[in-house]
């Protein structure tokens, strides 16, 4: 008898988490829970200025407290050759400032002492004189004739374009646009936001001399990148170089790149010759570290009066602040923002891109999202709506006419992408018959009449997630593929280890049950690790969705591997060849006698007590997976709400979420990853964004100014499903931990435009705080959120 | 009950005062010689290496921090330590005896209330607070109870369901 899959927690079974046993105890284990003996504690002082000279630091106060072991300074960074460090996306970034500041946050001296409160007061001793420049905060200052060079540092760098970059048909597209009954136009801002785990970032260094070996403790989510990157900065043979990940108290993106304080860190235990603990402050992270997004967009669709869309037309300004410090695929410049439109039956698009340098926090990370597919969706899923508005037509009806058909996969997407698979129209009709579209229409008619504001947004997209395959995706020339390993024990337990590392996703639970589903071992019976570059096999980690895409399954090619070495030691054991042997979940058999048969944990004892001649004995395997394609979720979310035009409030009336990942492994978790992600999506649409006063101040530098949605204010979600495998993915999986972070901001959006546009109002830029949906009900006026520039008065 | 001692470590060389602080946490009574300006989430972390209080935001916002102080929920990372001087403190590592888990504890395992697992302590213990004044809340009042605990994970609906769930529990019907 086969077993029971669901039962011994295999695939689609709600499983409990096996990691949540140790973080309800409060015995989980971040990266400020690990004590080292003789540690000593780092603080970073950071610059208060955005843009200025830095003309003296003087430590002599702070060497003066008892306990203070060292200041480091940009000076003696570069006397070692580490004052700079190149970034993930071939640009270089300040470790230490040495010239001059070039953002508010920018690590100015790092303080090393006994004690984190010594620490502290040893930055609070340090004396810098700034000679203070003037600070560039958005695309347009940067790209004035006459604005300050931000980075001089930089040979051949002559003003402050990062980048230049198109994709697309360019002639084709104007062609399209010549034909157009029609064209529709937008231009909006995708404000800055920052991923805020609430684990901010950190690490150890220990560095033995006795051994050369060194270790470092450290919030990552790729350990093994960090591995090879601080091999390549510190001059340290990559063999040399153990990074464990532990415990992540969330990621989101955020904790991806490189930051100074991992290598000061490094260089001070390197220094010292003791272990160096630093945990940054919710206000360093906020105002140092990687944030998202930041893009300005501007969009044109060109349109045949019966709402088919002929063509579109992109272009976007992105602010990546001081430094080009984006993770992302080298070859796009602009992340994947060229996935827009992948879900409609677009025939030509073009798209430009230009990235400049501002006096702002360095970044543009992939804040829950794969490479600026936020962005992408947002653009697409607001320039549907225009364009549905523009036309008179109906929203559903005008998606509906355009969405790819389901016997059209494979189908190219406009910017060359290859969609593979999704009943998109399925998807969206799950969606306007829960939310009750028709009547809810007839009531906002009714509501209208009566002055209340009643609106319904939709938002459907189809996102590529699960870099790489590695024809294309790379990071720093590094292929985006991802690993497992299997050991099987002799009494038929076993260890998984891979290269992706878990921040809440619950990898220790689900990766045991693609075992389970694959050999039949019971999911409590395999422990999984990550994290650590000493035992897991090299992998690119985990952002972008990409763990179950990749690493998810390379966790099935692995145990297919062993249960191809199982099956001949099965057929040795029952004493048959190969051929005549059959599987069933956890047990082969002799074709046409299926109660002559061995179990996987039979086999498993006879790999290392009899084995057939001429095998080696042992049952473990590894495999390095390259997907040929990445997988393509479809999502429809529908918000409905209420709009006070007194207040400009608005609430969440409901919201409907329709999402096909393909096969959930865990349907319990699945639908963990989509509700938080719509409270991000909503927090963006909401209250969450990091903006900068004319003086590149950072406003929102704590959460008393950066507003996340607590209990309170989350509304509640209704989640609906449909499921088409992934047809090239080994047990049709699909990424979903982003999707609705993807694709959930448009459908808040659209829902308040939907409210107010019979006012006139064509767009309000996220956040939709009160004071600009109150203006923009009130004028009939777009609301822009672009933060404010220095004028002269 | 054991008297435990046990020193914080600070730098003896300098000039700045300590004091002698006497704390019962999770039912035992402890004493640390500390500088005054110890903060409670700093003497439990690294004091008496209570780790499963975490420390977030630094500027009471997000609540991870949260322990409960004679019984009432407070954000230890805002509280000096010398203010829990001669009183009882309550944090996660006390929820669960050895061999049974708190309610609160099952719940939020049983309703997927939590991923990451950095801010569950805190919300925890509040929802702790909450249940120990009524065990029967509504889901508005969960939400309100929970509203000083931050999480970027969950969305809060499984958390709200967790407690709930607690609730149910304690009242004997779960």
């Amino acid at each position: 008898m086969a077993l029971d899959e669901v039962k011994i927690g295999g695939l689609g079974s709600s499983r409990k988490r096996v990691e949540d046993n140790r973080f309800i105890r409060g015995r989980g284990n971040y990266v400020d829970d690990v004590v080292l003996p003789g540690m000593l504690y780092m603080e970073i002082l950071r610059s208060p200025l955005a843009h200025a000279k830095i003309k003296s630091i003087d430590t002599s106060a702070a060497y003066a407290i008892p306990g203070m072991r060292m200041v480091m300074t940009g000076e003696m960074m570069a006397a070692r050759n580490l004052a700079w460090m190149p970034t993930l996306s071939y640009d270089t970034q300040a470790v230490l400032a040495t010239d001059k500041v070039r953002f508010q946050g920018q690590e100015v001296c790092a303080v090393i002492a006994d004690d984190p409160y010594i620490a502290r007061d040893g930055v609070e001793a340090i004396v810098v004189d700034y000679e203070p420049l003037p600070p560039i905060v958005n695309p347009e200052q940067a790209k004035a004739p006459d604005a300050p060079l931000i980075r001089d540092d930089k040979v051949g760098q002559n003003d402050n374009v990062v980048f230049d970059w198109e994709v697309g048909d360019r002639e084709g597209t104007d062609r399209a646009f010549a034909e157009a009954d029609k064209i529709s136009t937008i231009s909006m801002h995708y404000p800055r936001s920052h991923p805020s785990p609430i684990e901010p970032c950190g690490s150890i260094a220990d560095y033995d001399r006795s051994t050369s070996k060194l270790t470092v403790y450290m919030t990552t989510q790729a350990p093994h990148i960090i591995r090879a990157a601080v091999s390549l900065v510190a001059e340290i043979p990559e063999h040399m170089i153990r990074i464990i990940s532990p415990d992540l108290g969330g990621g989101f993106g955020n904790k991806v790149p490189v930051y100074p304080g991992y290598v000061m860190s490094i260089l001070a235990s390197i220094l010292l010759e003791k272990p160096v603990k630093w945990i940054e402050d919710k206000t360093g992270n906020l105002i140092s570290t990687g944030f998202g997004r930041d893009v300005y967009l501007k969009g044109e669709m060109a349109l045949r009066n019966d709402g088919k869309i002929l063509g579109v037309r992109m272009h976007t300004d992105s602010d990546h602040g001081a430094f080009f410090s984006d993770a992302q695929p080298s070859k796009f410049k602009i992340g994947l923002m060229h996935s827009a439109f992948a879900c409609y039956d677009v025939p030509t698009a073009h798209l430009t891109a230009q990235g400049v340098y501002t006096n702002k926090a360095p970044g543009g990370v992939a804040y829950r999202c794969s490479f600026r597919v936020t962005e992408a969706m947002y653009f697409q899923e607001r320039m549907v709506q225009a364009a549905a508005d523009d036309l008179g037509m109906d929203q559903a009806e005008f998606r509906r006419i355009n969405l790819v058909k389901d016997d059209d996969f494979p189908k190219r997407t406009p910017f060359g992408f290859l969609t593979d698979s999704g009943q998109y129209e399925k998807c969206l009709q799950i969606g306007l018959d829960a939310i009750g579209y028709d009547d809810f229409k007839q009531q906002q008619e009714e509501a209208r009449k009566r002055g209340r504001l009643l609106g319904i947004g939709i938002s459907t997209m189809t996102e590529p997630l699960g870099a790489g395959n590695s024809r294309e995706y790379d990071i720093l020339g590094i292929k985006m593929f991802d690993s497992a390993e299997l050991r099987v024990h002799m009494t038929g337990k076993a260890i998984l280890r891979t290269g992706a590392k878990t921040q809440g996703q619950g990898h220790e639970t689900t990766w045991a049950q693609i075992v389970a589903h694959e050999l039949g071992i019971p999911a409590e019976d395999i422990i999984v690790e990550e994290g650590d570059t000493d035992t897991a096999p090299f992998g690119m980690g985990t952002y972008a969705s990409r763990s179950t895409p990749v690493a998810g399954a390379a966790v099935s090619m692995v145990s297919r591997k062993i249960r191809a070495k199982a099956r001949k030691i099965a057929a040795h054991l029952l004493e048959v060849s190969d051929e005549d042997i059959e599987w069933e979940l956890g047990r082969f058999y002799v074709r046409g006698a299926q109660d002559r048969g061995v179990t996987i944990q039979e086999c498993a004892m006879a790999a290392y007590s009899n084995v057939p001649d001429g095998m080696e004995p042992g049952l473990e395997n590894n495999a390095y997976y390259d997907p040929p394609n990445l997988t393509w979720p479809f999502a429809c979310y529908i918000a409905t709400v209420e709009v006070d035009p007194e207040t400009g409030v608005w609430d969440v009336l409901r919201l409907v979420a329709v999402d096909d990942c393909g096969v959930r492994i865990n349907p319990m978790i699945v639908e963990g990853q989509i509700m938080g992600g719509l409270t991000e999506a909503y927090a963006m649409a909401n209250m969450q964004f990091i903006t900068f006063d004319e003086d590149g101040n950072c406003v929102g530098s704590n959460y008393m100014d950066y507003l996340l949605p607590t209990a309170w204010e989350t509304p509640g979600f209704e989640l609906h499903e449909v499921v088409t495998p992934c047809p090239h993915h080994p047990i049709g999986a699909k990424g979903i931990g982003e999707c609705a972070t993807v694709g959930g901001p448009a459908a808040f959006v659209n829902a308040v435009m939907n409210a107010v546009s019979h006012l006139g109002v064509r767009n309000i830029d996220m956040p939709l705080l009160p004071d600009r949906v109150y203006e923009a009900v009130q004028t009939g006026n777009d609301i822009s959120g672009m933060p404010p520039v220095k004028t002269d008065s | 009950m054991t008297s435990l001692f046990e020193e914080v470590p600070v730098s003896i060389d300098n000039d700045i005062p300590t004091t002698r602080v006497e704390v019962t946490v999770n039912g035992e009574r402890r004493a640390a010689e500390i500088e005054p300006r110890l903060l409670l989430a700093h003497l439990l972390r690294n004091g008496f290496k209570l780790t499963g209080t975490h420390t977030g935001c630094d500027t009471t916002n997000c609540g991870a921090c949260t322990v409960l102080l004679d019984g009432e929920p407070v954000k230890s990372c805002t509280v000096f330590a010398v203010q829990a001087n001669g009183h009882e403190v309550t944090t996660v590592e006390g929820l669960a005896s050895s061999e049974q888990l708190h309610p609160i504890q099952e719940g939020f395992k049983d309703e997927h209330g939590l991923q990451c697992g950095f801010c569950t302590p805190g919300m925890m213990l509040s929802a702790v607070a909450l249940l120990n004044e009524n065990n029967d809340p509504t889901e508005d009042e969960v939400r309100w109870a929970l509203s000083g605990n931050l999480c970027r994970c969950t969305g809060y609906q499984n958390i709200v369901k967790a407690v709930l769930w607690a609730g149910a529990k304690m009242r004997g019907e779960q």
